[in-house]
């Protein structure tokens, strides 16, 4: 099972209702997905700044302060619930080397525009627990997970992120990943969780790395990813859906000149202004859809 | 008599149009708001008109009897699935498997359905005025499909004694499917579909038809590779 949503704003006329939007479509997938639930929204950056999207879990936020003051210069600290968002000028790579030594915290994502927060838990008080009616963006997705790969966990949470401004949610199961995982961690890249998704998601970085656009990426895998899957991914400025060859796994998309929404089933977006005028339709299987860039 | 689903429960709406007092002689029913809801108008056995204002999910109509439903929207995967008799009409488009295993009845979509339309069914009539997706009509035992648009991947596959009429393009057959002469017979029984969804306007002439090489119906060492 597992529900995923996303939406994709066209114009500016929504971005303060983004996250009412996406925690409407959230609640309503619940019947596909009670295990945990998260979201990625992606906001307005500042120049030169990055933000980290950390689980401090269960450790207390002032002990995670003061752990990492006199360690990473950030601009500021903000927590909310468990999670944290740390905003630095410093270079990511660094911060990520010192944020990797605290063993009790977990990064979900991080990036100049993104923000990530995921838990265990059902998707209503997931999204209650973040607030995420108050945020606004420019695009966001979610997921509900009704989990069969790998534990209940935060880590086995969706939306994944293993790039800077990426994520990916999923609904299906991949059978090549452990082959996949291997080749991929001989690449450099780190996963952290058995999820099948996680490795999709670091399949997906490797390719932006290497130039490929967003469509680009997606269409090469159709042809290394084995399994069943819809997916939506989004980028700092790009937005995009596609399904396995075989389709298994539904999505209905709504486009209206102001958005594009996209869920596992039409109920996810029936609260969505307008969505009864909008051009509604199936994605094919084995297409890319792909807004922005 | 008109029934909100903001209002009402599901469960409630499906219960009151499953058991119609009949000495009440109310022949007609709207549901209002259906948001995407699953399994609207299931298990209806009596003779009624209902439209549904707006897009509904999942198994819309299944199991139909006598009823005649219309859904002023899309329909999500499985409408009129396993329907005995009564019509189903969409008026936008149709998500996967619609009309699966589907005995009887007619089911009309305006617009395109997706993949494994008419899969497994058993005898009901289904007329698609736009496109159908990968897969339709997979191991179709009998009744009639018709496509007035293309036809995905694989159509007809495995396929037992439906007959499918495509007007379009076929992107490919599936294993023991082949197109097959039109005579007299299948153009009349093409027009007579047509007419029953108001499409006199199309010619049956232009319709190709597609059906079961029957090759597959007993296992033959020499068809192998097919399975």
């Amino acid at each position: 099972m597992c529900g995923i949503v996303g939406i994709y704003l066209k114009s500016k006329k929504f971005e303060k209702d983004l996250g009412k939007m996406l925690s409407g479509m959230l609640i309503n997938m619940e019947s596909r997905g009670p295990d945990s639930a998260g979201f990625a929204i992606y906001k307005k950056e500042k120049k030169e700044e990055f933000k980290y999207s950390i689980c401090i879990n269960n450790l207390a936020f002032e002990k995670f302060k003061n752990g990492i003051t006199g360690k990473i210069k950030f601009t500021s600290i903000l927590k909310n619930s468990d999670h944290v968002i740390l905003s630095s000028k410093e270079n990511p790579k660094k911060v990520l080397d010192i944020l990797n030594e605290f063993k009790e915290v977990s990064l979900v994502g991080y990036g100049k525009s993104i923000e990530i927060f995921k838990q265990i838990g059902n998707p209503k008080d997931v999204v209650k627990k973040f607030n995420l009616e108050n945020f606004s963006g420019t695009h966001g997705i979610g997921h509900t997970r009704m989990a069969t790969e790998s534990a209940i966990t935060t880590d086995g949470s969706h939306p994944y992120s293993t790039g800077s401004d990426e994520c990916l949610v999923h609904n299906g199961s991949l059978s090549n990943h452990n082959n996949l995982r291997r080749n991929l961690t001989k690449k450099g890249i780190n996963f952290k969780s058995e999820n099948d998704t996680e490795v999709a998601a670091g399949y997906i970085s490797n390719h932006l790395s290497s130039k490929k656009n967003l469509k680009e990426t997606l269409m090469s895998g159709l042809d290394d990813l084995d399994g069943f899957y819809t997916f939506i991914t989004g980028t700092r400025k790009g937005f995009a859906i596609v399904r396995d060859e075989i389709a298994c796994k539904p999505a209905v998309v709504a486009e209206t000149k102001d958005y594009v929404a996209i869920a596992s089933e039409f109920q996810a977006m029936a609260h969505l202004p307008g969505v009864n005028m909008a051009k509604i339709f199936e994605p094919e299987p084995g297409i890319v859809y792909s807004w922005g860039n | 008599m008109k029934l909100d689903l903001r209002k009402l429960k599901l469960r409630k709406v499906n219960e009151t149009l499953q058991s119609i007092d009949q000495k009440r002689n109310n022949k007609s029913y709207t549901i209002l708001n259906p948001e995407g809801n699953h399994a609207i108008c299931a298990g209806l056995t009596d003779d009624i008109d209902v439209t549904v204002k707006g897009h509904v999910g999942y198994y819309c109509g299944g199991m139909n009897q006598n009823a005649n439903i219309t859904v002023e929207g899309n329909v999500g995967t499985g409408v009129a699935e396993n329907m005995m008799s009564g019509k189903i009409h969409v008026k936008g488009n149709a998500s996967q498997s619609a009309g699966a295993t589907a005995h009887g009845g007619f089911l009309v979509i305006d617009g395109d359905a997706s993949s494994r339309c008419g899969i497994s069914m058993k005898g009901i009539d289904i007329v698609v005025k736009g496109s159908v997706g990968h897969m339709s009509a997979f191991m179709a035992q009998s009744g009639n499909l018709v496509v007035c648009g293309d036809a995905g991947e694989a159509l007809g596959d495995s396929l037992y004694e439906t007959d499918i009429y495509i007007r379009g393009r076929v992107k490919s057959l599936g294993a023991d499917c082949i197109e097959k002469k039109m005579d007299n017979k299948h153009l009349k029984k093409l027009d007579k579909l047509l007419k029953k969804a108001k499409l006199d306007k199309l010619k049956s002439k232009d319709f190709k038809r597609y059906g079961s090489a029957r090759k597959l119906y007993n296992f033959k060492i020499d068809n192998v590779s097919n399975y």
